[in-house]
C-alpha cells in the first residue's frame, strides 16, 4: 500500500508541455529520499482538461496541480510529499475553496456536469500496466461474457442499451453486430476505426492512450457476439503514442491469455493486430478503412453490400469507433438499463466533445446525451476567452455543420443536432466567437476536403474544387449574387451524387453557414465587406488623423513602405501598397489604426 | 491466466497497490502523520511504514493513511490522527509497535487505544 500517489497526466497534449521530464524528475527525486516504497508515481491518460495542461494529481488529498514545470518538481516533494504542505500557488483555482481548503475535482465547474464512462479510466490508470486496469474491474466483462452469457445474449443486452455509433452517423451497435452474426460464413472480422481525422477532435486518441484494455477487451467481446477470431485496429501512424500504448496493451494482454487461443478457459480464440493508416481522411470512411487494412490504396466502394454482409477480405465483418468500443465492457458489467438510463430517448448514454477553438477550457469532456450547447460552452467550456461574444459551434469536423447563438439551448442528441442542419461527427466541438468570418471557415473546412477527397468520383473531386473556388471569389469580395445561388445548387449536386461520406458530407459547412448566416455571405458579395473583419481581400487598414501622433512608429515597421507622413503630422496609409498584414495596427500605441 | 478465478485473484491483490488514489469518501477511516520536521527527527516514518504495512497485511481498501504537517505539540511527536465517524482520535509519542496495536485495536476492531491518547499522557 502506498501512503500517496503523484498521478501525471501523460497525454498528447500534457506530453508536448514536457510531461514526461517531469515524470522522470519526480521518480528521480522519489528514489533518492528513499519514498519509492511509500510515495508511487504514474503516468496516465489525458485528464482532459488540457488547457491547464501539464497537469498532476497528488492523492489521497486529491490535490490537482495545473501548468506544472520541471523547475517545480523540488517543491512538490520537499512540501507536499515530506512535510505535507500543499503547494498552493501550483493548484487549479476552481479546486481551491473560499476557505482555502480543497475542493473536490467533481464539484469544479470543469468537471461538474460531466459523467466520464468512455473516459472513466483516463487520468487514472496507467495505462501501460495490464493490472492496473484489472485492479479497476478489466477483463471482468470479457470474463462474463464468455462463462456466462451466449453470443446472442451480448447483442441483445447492446441492443436494449440503444448504443449507437460513437464514429459519426450514430448506427445502433447492437443491429450492425446482429447483422454480422447473421451472415453466414466461418471467418469473420471484427475492426476498431480509430483513423480519427477531423480536424480538432481528439477523443478516440485520448481512450487509446488512457484506456487502451477497455477497447482490446471490447473488441474481444464483439468477436465472441458475432463469431470471429481476428481483430484489426486501424490506427493513424499521426498518433505515436496511442501506437506505442496500444502495442504494449496488446503484448500483456497477449502474455496474460486474455488475447489468443482458449481465453479463461471458454475455448474461444481472439487475437488482434494494429494497421497503421497513413493519415488520409477518406479512410476513416468504412469501406475505405477496409481497403487500406486489405494493402489497397483507401479509396470507398459503394454499399451495399455493407461490410456485416461483405467486408475485410470479402468476409463479413464489424467495424466500430474507439468511443463505442470504450462503453461496451461498462454496459456488459452494469446492465443495459444502467446505460440507458442516461442520455435522451432515442440516444443513450454519454458522449465526448472535444472542445477547441475560442474557448476558455480547452479539452475533453463527457456529458451525457441531452445536456445543452449552452452548458457544454459555458458552464462546462467556461464560455469565449477576453470576455468576446460567443458567434457559433461547429460539430462534426468539415462533415458537420454549425450552430448558431441562438441555437445554443438545443440539447445534443443525434436526432436534433441533424434536425438543425449539423451532425454528431465524432464529437470536434470548433468554439467561434464574434472576431471569426462564417465565410472563412466554410473555406476552411471546404479546403480540407478537396486536400482529402481521394478523388475516385467526380462529384467530390471536381466538385467540392469548383465549391472552393466559389467561395474564395466570395471572400476575395469579386462573386455576385447569383454566385449564391449557384453554390447552393452545387452543394445539394455533391450531396446527392458522391460515392461515400466524405463527400457527401462536404458541403454541409458552407450549407449550415449559408443558411444562418447568410447577411455575412450577403455583406461580402454586396458590400465587398467582411463584417468579423477576417478576409484580407475586402480589409483596408486607415489611420485616424485624430488619434495619430504622427510618432512615425507604423511607418517604420510597415514592411512594404506603404505609410507615409512626417513626424508629429497624421500619417496615411497607400492602400494599393497595402499588404495588410496588420502590424501598423499591432504597433500603435494611440488606436489610431483601424480596421474598415 | 487459464480463468476468471485468477483474474479475480489478481484484481484483488492489485486493489491495495491502487487504494489511497482517491480523495477519502465519508465512511472511510482518514490516518495522519505529522510529518514536519519534529516528526520526521522524532522517528514519524517508521511508524508512517508500520501503519502502512499492517493496511496492506490486513487488505484494508476503507483507510486513507497520509502525512501531514506539524500538528504543533512537537514534544508529543510522533502524532498520528485518527479521523473516524466524524471524531478525530489524537495518539502521541508513537512507535512502529504502538501504531500497529492501534492498527489492530481502533482501526480493525473499533476499540480506540485509551493509553496511547494525548489526554492520558
Amino acid at each position: 500500500m502506498f501512503r500517496s500517489h503523484i498521478l501525471v497526466c501523460g497525454g498528447t497534449g500534457c506530453t508536448s508541455g514536457n510531461s514526461m521530464k517531469i515524470y522522470d524528475a519526480l521518480v528521480a527525486r522519489i528514489q533518492k529520499e528513499g519514498l519509492e516504497n511509500e510515495v508511487h508515481v504514474t503516468k496516465t491518460g489525458c485528464f482532459g482538461l488540457c488547457a491547464l495542461g501539464p497537469i498532476m494529481i497528488v492523492y489521497p488529498e486529491g490535490a490537482f496541480y495545473s501548468q506544472v514545470k520541471v523547475e517545480d518538481v523540488d517543491e512538490i516533494i520537499d512540501e507536499h510529499i515530506i512535510k505535507g504542505r500543499i503547494v498552493t500557488r501550483l493548484l487549479y483555482k476552481e479546486t481551491v475553496a473560499d476557505d482555502g481548503s480543497i475542493k473536490a475535482l467533481n464539484d469544479t465547474n470543469f468537471y461538474k456536469k460531466q459523467h466520464r464512462v468512455a473516459l472513466r479510466n483516463c487520468g487514472v490508470i496507467n495505462p501501460e500496466k495490464i493490472d492496473e486496469y484489472i485492479a479497476y474491474d478489466g477483463y471482468e466483462a470479457l470474463g462474463k461474457v464468455l462463462t456466462e452469457m451466449s453470443p446472442q445474449d451480448v447483442i441483445d443486452e447492446i441492443s436494449r442499451s440503444g448504443l449507437r455509433g460513437r464514429g459519426g452517423a450514430g448506427f445502433p451497435t447492437g443491429r450492425k453486430w446482429q447483422f454480422a452474426k447473421n451472415s453466414p460464413g466461418n471467418k469473420k472480422y471484427v475492426c476498431c476505426n480509430a483513423d480519427e481525422g477531423d480536424p480538432g477532435a481528439f477523443m478516440d486518441r485520448s481512450i487509446l492512450e488512457g484506456d487502451p484494455h477497455a477497447v482490446i477487451e471490447a473488441m474481444a467481446i464483439a468477436a465472441y457476439a458475432i463469431g470471429s477470431d481476428q481483430g484489426y485496429i486501424y490506427v493513424r501512424a499521426e498518433y505515436p503514442i496511442a501506437v506505442q500504448r496500444l502495442t504494449i496493451a496488446i503484448k500483456q494482454a497477449r502474455e496474460y491469455g486474455l488475447l489468443g487461443k482458449n481465453i479463461f478457459g471458454s475455448g474461444f480464440n481472439f487475437d488482434l493486430d494494429i494497421r497503421l493508416g497513413a493519415g488520409a481522411f477518406v479512410c476513416g470512411e468504412e469501406t475505405a478503412l477496409m481497403t487500406s487494412i486489405e494493402g489497397h490504396r483507401g479509396e470507398p466502394r459503394p454499399r451495399p453490400p455493407f461490410p456485416a454482409v461483405k467486408g475485410l477480405f470479402g468476409k463479413p465483418t464489424i467495424l466500430n469507433n474507439v468511443e463505442t468500443y470504450a462503453n461496451i465492457p461498462q454496459i456488459i458489467l452494469k446492465g443495459a438499463d444502467w446505460f440507458a438510463s442516461m442520455g435522451t430517448e432515442k440516444s443513450r448514454g454519454t458522449k465526448v466533445f472535444a472542445l477547441g477553438g475560442k474557448i476558455h477550457n480547452t479539452g475533453l469532456v463527457e456529458i451525457p446525451m441531452g445536456t445543452t450547447m449552452r452548458e457544454i460552452i459555458y458552464d462546462i467550456g467556461g464560455g469565449c476567452p477576453n470576455g468576446k461574444k460567443f458567434k457559433a459551434a461547429q460539430t462534426g469536423g468539415p462533415s458537420g455543420g454549425c450552430i448558431p447563438a441562438h441555437l445554443i439551448d438545443t440539447p445534443i442528441d443525434y436526432d436534433n443536432l441533424i434536425a438543425i442542419g449539423s451532425m454528431m461527427g465524432s464529437g470536434g466541438l470548433i468554439v467561434m466567437d464574434e472576431d471569426n468570418c462564417m465565410v472563412d471557415i466554410a473555406k476552411f473546412f471546404l479546403e480540407f476536403t478537396v486536400d482529402e477527397s481521394c478523388g475516385k468520383c467526380t462529384a467530390c473531386r471536381i466538385g467540392t474544387k469548383r465549391l472552393y473556388e466559389m467561395l474564395c471569389k466570395v471572400t476575395d469580395g469579386t462573386a455576385t449574387m447569383e454566385d449564391l445561388d449557384k453554390m447552393e445548387e452545387l452543394c445539394y449536386y455533391i450531396k446527392e451524387n458522391s460515392l461515400c461520406g466524405l463527400g457527401q458530407t462536404a458541403p454541409n459547412p458552407v450549407l449550415s453557414t449559408l443558411h444562418y448566416f447568410r447577411d455575412e455571405y450577403e455583406a461580402h458579395v454586396r458590400d465587398k465587406r467582411c463584417p468579423a473583419g477576417v478576409c484580407k481581400k475586402l480589409l483596408r487598414y486607415q489611420i485616424v488623423a485624430d488619434k495619430c501622433k504622427g510618432c512615425t512608429l507604423c511607418a517604420r515597421n510597415c514592411p512594404v513602405g506603404a505609410i507615409s507622413g512626417t513626424v508629429k503630422e497624421p500619417h496615411v496609409i497607400d492602400p494599393n501598397k497595402c499588404i495588410k498584414c496588420g502590424v501598423c495596427m499591432d504597433k500603435c500605441k494611440f488606436g489610431a489604426v483601424i480596421k474598415a | 491466466m487459464k480463468s476468471l478465478e485468477e483474474l479475480r485473484a489478481l484484481r484483488e491483490k492489485m486493489k491495495s497497490q491502487i487504494d489511497n488514489r482517491s480523495v477519502a469518501s465519508a465512511d472511510e477511516t482518514v490516518i495522519k502523520v505529522g510529518m514536519a520536521t519534529c516528526g520526521i527527527a522524532a522517528g514519524a516514518r517508521p511508524v508512517l511504514d508500520a501503519l502502512l504495512d499492517e493496511a496492506e497485511k490486513r487488505h484494508l481498501h476503507n483507510v486513507s493513511i497520509s502525512q501531514t504537517g506539524c500538528i504543533g505539540m512537537c514534544r508529543m511527536e510522533p502524532i498520528v490522527e485518527v479521523f473516524r465517524d466524524g471524531q478525530k482520535y489524537t495518539y502521541v509519542l508513537m512507535t512502529p509497535d504502538k501504531a500497529r496495536k492501534v492498527m489492530n485495536d481502533h482501526v480493525v476492531n473499533g476499540n480506540v487505544v485509551k493509553e496511547y491518547l494525548i489526554g492520558e499522557n
